[in-house]
């Protein structure tokens, strides 16, 4: 195995591309027979000898146009390769666990359409994707996720078959492709608020006191927070309105790794921070995070949730 | 850049093959793809195949094209095993086995028709390709005409566009078979060295199946009343004649097939003793005018041993003799269109001297028959003194009796000769060369049929002399003490114009004949060039295509300038056109990359030529962007950089003139030159 690494490594010059675009030029778009070929290349065997032991001349006309047609068809496979220019595109962040999707820009600078690309990353399900003359086309190589952190797919295997499906022309780009994992999320209740929790230097804020204006009401809304002065003045079934106080800590929630039970380990720690966060901002509460080495002041929206899923995951790196 | 264009996402997602995940499937709207292959390769056979079966295969083809319109579910397995099962057992009941070279076609067809039933995976389409173009070669053994050849040439490019349809997804049927065209004609050079310089072998490589050459037409080894009548009436070519001395009048086309020497009152028929070399007399050919003839004949496959030569060859060909009747005899029966030369003296005397047992063959007559004939053979026998004079007898009793040329002559009796003599005296030539035969018999002459063919038609397209299965003749042969065997036709005292003209011209009109024989009628003659044509068409591409084996093959390489090519010289040769073919391929589909308009490929040329000084231009960099980083990183270089740049931006966005095209190559040049400098 040892050996065969070292074989395909000197043979296929494995590593990363530094120069954008990675262009695929002759020296990096392999080609084998596919098993179809292979089959081929037996019908044309068996049909040279029908055409020799049946003295049939045309016979050894059409297997020898036939044999044409393989290298012919060579030639076009490699070509449906060759000069690709590829570039990598931003991949969202995912779960662990969720396919990532890594965006690839590919350019064809041919006058020929370029049909039936296969790309893939490792052994993950391939995508295909057809790019017109002199156009550019973008594609989404999915990749299974397994652990949090940064994740490195490593190169991409771009293939084609076109047009007969008798040979395999393939090569691996390998640009700089990266996607954020964040753990998977482990669904449990939140935690209920504990202001002793808040981590130190944090400001106190009790934001049941100070009055700082009114907004419309939301579902999740506490019914002690209704503004209802506001809605007995109101004559035009206006939608409810709440009070709405500054920070105060009763809303806002600190998730803090010392909430996590400790005998679990790190991963399930932060896949239970993770399943918070989510919950947390599908409440539409305002939440901080508290996690050794990195700490996340309260806020919401889905800026802070990545920002906070971010922390975890590449948390300990 | 110009055009560029962002394309959609993901389009097709599948499951990559790995070791146990599911095969590619085949799209659904490849699949009449698919169906027209089937078609298109099983087609052809239909002709050659049990009505049954094609019904049964067009049937099945038929259903699947119906589920694939319902989008119905394909049969189970079952059901499809069952008509596996019964198809194959139909063959079997048919052509008593499954190994023949028909029954073989049969189930190949059976399956080309089956397969579509458990079309699921691309995989399965691929396999009926491949079944496709196995048949293809199947339908050489029928015909090998150019029709079939353009046929094949079709079906080839249909099975090519079907795999591109298969593996290429959705595009406008013009475009993929444009696509196919394009493949299929890139590799028709491959073919073409291939063909010329692939080392032949003449099979077959094995035994061939005893069915592989039924159906081939032409003389016989004996001749019953009738039998030579259905051969008259085909136009079909024995064989072409292509002469290096001056072609021989008409008259003395007299091409030998077998001698016929054993006759039982109804049919004669060649006796074994006679062609035993032991025990008679070698066949001696004396020359004694000098009328030579040079030719080669393409002989069309007969399933006979005999070769058919001039009246007589003085040089056989390789590999045949000249047995005690002078028939030219090889060791296996003609099954393939082959081509020999001989040398033919037209002036000759054969074997002066006989051994006994061939003229006591050529006395034999059957016991009690033919009484009459008997009787005017003593009569002649008793009032004429040398053979000559009784073999002129019998010629002007021919002529002067009430005798007719026909070829629909009325049954004759037991007593065939009689009657036909006496009463009937209608027919043709072998009943006049029979009748003939038996008279000199009987009055003491040893005498013989010889069957062949006589005359020819000279094909003024090429040169060639053409010889049909309806100029197949008999004639006679007698010997005589001290001049040996003699050529009499009786037939040329009938009917001289069937010699002088042939056959359509001894014919009284109303007689049945295919209608390109006939010579009458003013309206023949332009369709009469068109045939020459056509048939010189067909007889280069005999010559060329089909008649390419080992020989011709040296033929042609050493007069291309090989001298003394064997397989390993050819093998080399065709390795090396091959490589340059596949090159040229590759520069013709790899160099067309687009064509950028003359500046731009000035300015990328100078843009490549500065990354040498170590300034890259960036994807985006415009050309003053780049003139400006220029002037910072190497002010050296900034006048003609800006000037290289206004050039380019001029010409590209301005209203640049051709001047400046010429200056800005001008630039290139100038940097080049720089560069030098600098080294």
């Amino acid at each position: 195995m040892r050996l065969r690494e070292r074989l395909e490594q000197w043979l296929f010059r494995f590593g990363r591309d530094e120069r954008l675009p990675v262009v695929l030029t002759q020296r990096r778009v392999f080609i084998l027979p596919t098993r179809a070929g292979l089959l081929y290349g037996i019908v044309l065997c068996v049909m040279q000898v029908g055409a020799i032991n049946y003295n049939l001349s045309l016979g050894h006309a059409l297997v020898f146009l036939l044999a044409g047609l393989g290298f012919v068809a060579m030639v076009h496979t490699f070509r449906n390769l060759l000069g690709l220019r590829v570039m990598p595109g931003k991949a969202d962040p995912v779960f662990a666990g969720e396919d990532a999707f890594f965006v690839i820009h590919v350019e064809n600078t041919l006058r020929q359409p370029r049909r039936a690309l296969e790309l893939a990353i490792a052994n993950n399900s391939e995508v295909s994707l057809d790019i017109p003359p002199d156009e550019h086309a973008s594609v989404a190589i999915p990749f299974a996720t397994t652990r949090r952190g940064r994740l490195d797919p490593g190169r991409i295997t771009l293939a084609s078959r076109y047009p007969l499906g008798l040979f395999r022309a393939w090569s691996y780009p390998h640009p700089p492709l990266s996607c954020l994992v964040f753990p998977k999320p482990l669904e449990t209740p939140l935690p209920l608020p504990s202001p002793g929790l808040k981590p130190a230097g944090s400001r106190g804020l009790s934001g049941q006191e100070d009055f700082s204006g009114l907004r419309e009401r939301q579902p999740n809304d506490s019914p002690r927070h209704i503004a209802w002065k506001a809605v007995a003045h109101d004559i035009e079934h206006r939608p409810l309105l709440v009070k709405q106080f500054d920070g105060g800590a009763a809303e806002e929630l600190w998730l803090d790794w010392k909430m996590t039970p400790s005998a679990s380990d790190t991963e399930t720690r932060l896949s239970l921070l993770a399943g918070w966060i989510v919950a947390a901002e599908r409440e539409h509460r305002r939440y901080g995070l508290n996690i050794p080495g990195r700490i996340v002041a309260p806020d919401a929206g889905p800026a802070h949730r990545n920002t906070c899923l971010e922390a975890l995951a590449l948390h300990g790196n | 850049m110009a055009t560029s264009r962002l394309r959609s996402f993901v389009q097709r997602r599948r499951a990559r093959p790995q070791k146990d995940a599911p095969p590619v499937l085949l799209e659904h709207a490849a699949v009449p793809w698919l169906l027209c292959a089937a078609l298109a390769t099983t087609l052809p056979h239909v002709g050659h195949l049990s009505w049954w079966l094609s019904l049964f295969c067009g049937a099945v083809i038929l259903a699947r094209a119906w589920l694939w319109w319902k989008n119905g579910r394909l049969p189970s397995r079952w059901l499809l095993f069952l008509l596996v099962i019964l198809g194959t057992a139909g063959i079997v009941l048919n052509y008593r086995t499954l190994f023949g070279r028909d029954a073989g076609v049969a189930l190949l067809v059976l399956f080309m028709a089956l397969k579509p039933m458990e079309m699921k995976a691309r995989r399965d389409g691929l396999v009926l390709i491949m079944l496709g173009f196995f048949l293809l070669l199947t339908h050489y053994f029928h015909s090998q005409s150019i029709p079939t050849g353009m046929w094949l040439l079709a079906s080839a490019t249909l099975l090519t566009a079907t795999l591109i349809r298969m593996h290429g997804g959705d595009q406008p049927i013009r475009h993929i078979f444009r696509y196919a065209a394009v493949l299929i004609a890139q590799s028709v050079p491959f073919m073409l060295i291939f063909f010329l310089l692939f080392p032949r072998v003449q099979g077959p490589l094995w035994g061939i199946p005893q069915d592989a050459h039924a159906g081939l037409t032409g003389l016989s080894d004996n001749m019953s009343p009738g039998s030579l009548n259905d051969l008259i009436q085909s136009g079909a070519i024995a064989f072409r004649a292509q002469f290096a001395s001056p072609i021989p009048d008409r008259a003395r086309l007299y091409w030998r097939g077998p001698v016929l020497d054993s006759y039982d009152g109804q049919t004669w028929r060649t006796n074994p003793l006679s062609r035993s070399r032991s025990t008679n007399k070698a066949a001696t050919v004396e020359t004694t005018g000098n009328t030579v003839a040079d030719y080669t004949i393409t002989l069309e496959p007969h399933n006979q041993r005999w070769l058919l030569a001039l009246d007589l060859p003085i040089t056989l060909p390789k590999d045949s003799g000249l047995w005690p009747t002078f028939e030219t005899l090889v060791r296996e029966p003609v099954r393939y269109r082959t081509r020999y030369t001989f040398r033919s003296s037209l002036d000759y005397a054969a074997n002066r001297e006989e051994s006994q047992q061939m003229l006591q063959q050529a006395l034999q007559l059957p016991g009690r028959l033919n009484p009459r004939t008997r009787g005017l053979a003593s009569d002649w026998r008793r009032t004429l003194t040398t053979p000559e004079q009784i073999s002129i007898a019998a010629l002007r009793f021919f002529r002067e009796e009430e005798f007719f040329y026909t070829l629909q002559p009325p049954l004759l009796g037991q007593n065939a000769i009689d009657d036909f003599l006496f009463d009937t005296r209608r027919g043709f030539c072998e009943h006049y060369a029979s009748a003939y035969v038996v008279l000199m018999r009987a009055a003491g002459i040893p005498a013989r049929v010889v069957t062949g063919y006589q005359g020819g038609e000279v094909n003024p397209v090429d040169g060639y002399l053409t010889v049909r299965q309806s100029d197949a003749h008999a004639w006679a042969e007698i010997w005589i003490q001290g001049r040996g065997w003699i050529r009499v036709d009786p037939t040329a005292a009938v009917a001289p114009s069937r010699i002088e003209r042939g056959i359509g011209a001894a014919l009284p009109a109303g007689d049945p004949l295919p209608a390109l024989i006939r010579i009458d009628g003013e309206w023949l003659s332009g369709l009469q060039q068109l045939r020459y044509r056509w048939e010189a068409v067909n007889n280069a591409w005999n010559q060329w295509i089909l008649g390419y084996n080992p020989e011709r093959q040296r033929e042609v390489l050493s007069r291309l300038g090989m001298d003394n090519p064997d397989w390993r010289a050819m093998i080399s040769t065709m390795a090396v056109l091959a490589a340059i073919a596949l090159s040229l391929v590759t520069c013709l589909a790899l160099v067309r990359r687009t064509k950028l308009p003359q500046e731009q490929q000035a300015w990328l040329r100078f843009c490549g030529r500065l990354e040498r000084f170590g300034i890259r231009r960036l994807p985006w960099e415009g050309p003053f962007d780049l003139t400006s980083r220029v002037a910072h990183e190497r002010p050296e270089l900034e006048q003609l950089v800006r000037e290289a740049a206004e050039h380019y931006a001029d010409l590209r966005y301005g209203i640049g003139q051709s001047k400046q095209l010429q200056a800005l190559k001008n630039c290139v040049k100038q940097l080049a030159s720089r560069r030098r400098k600098q080294v």
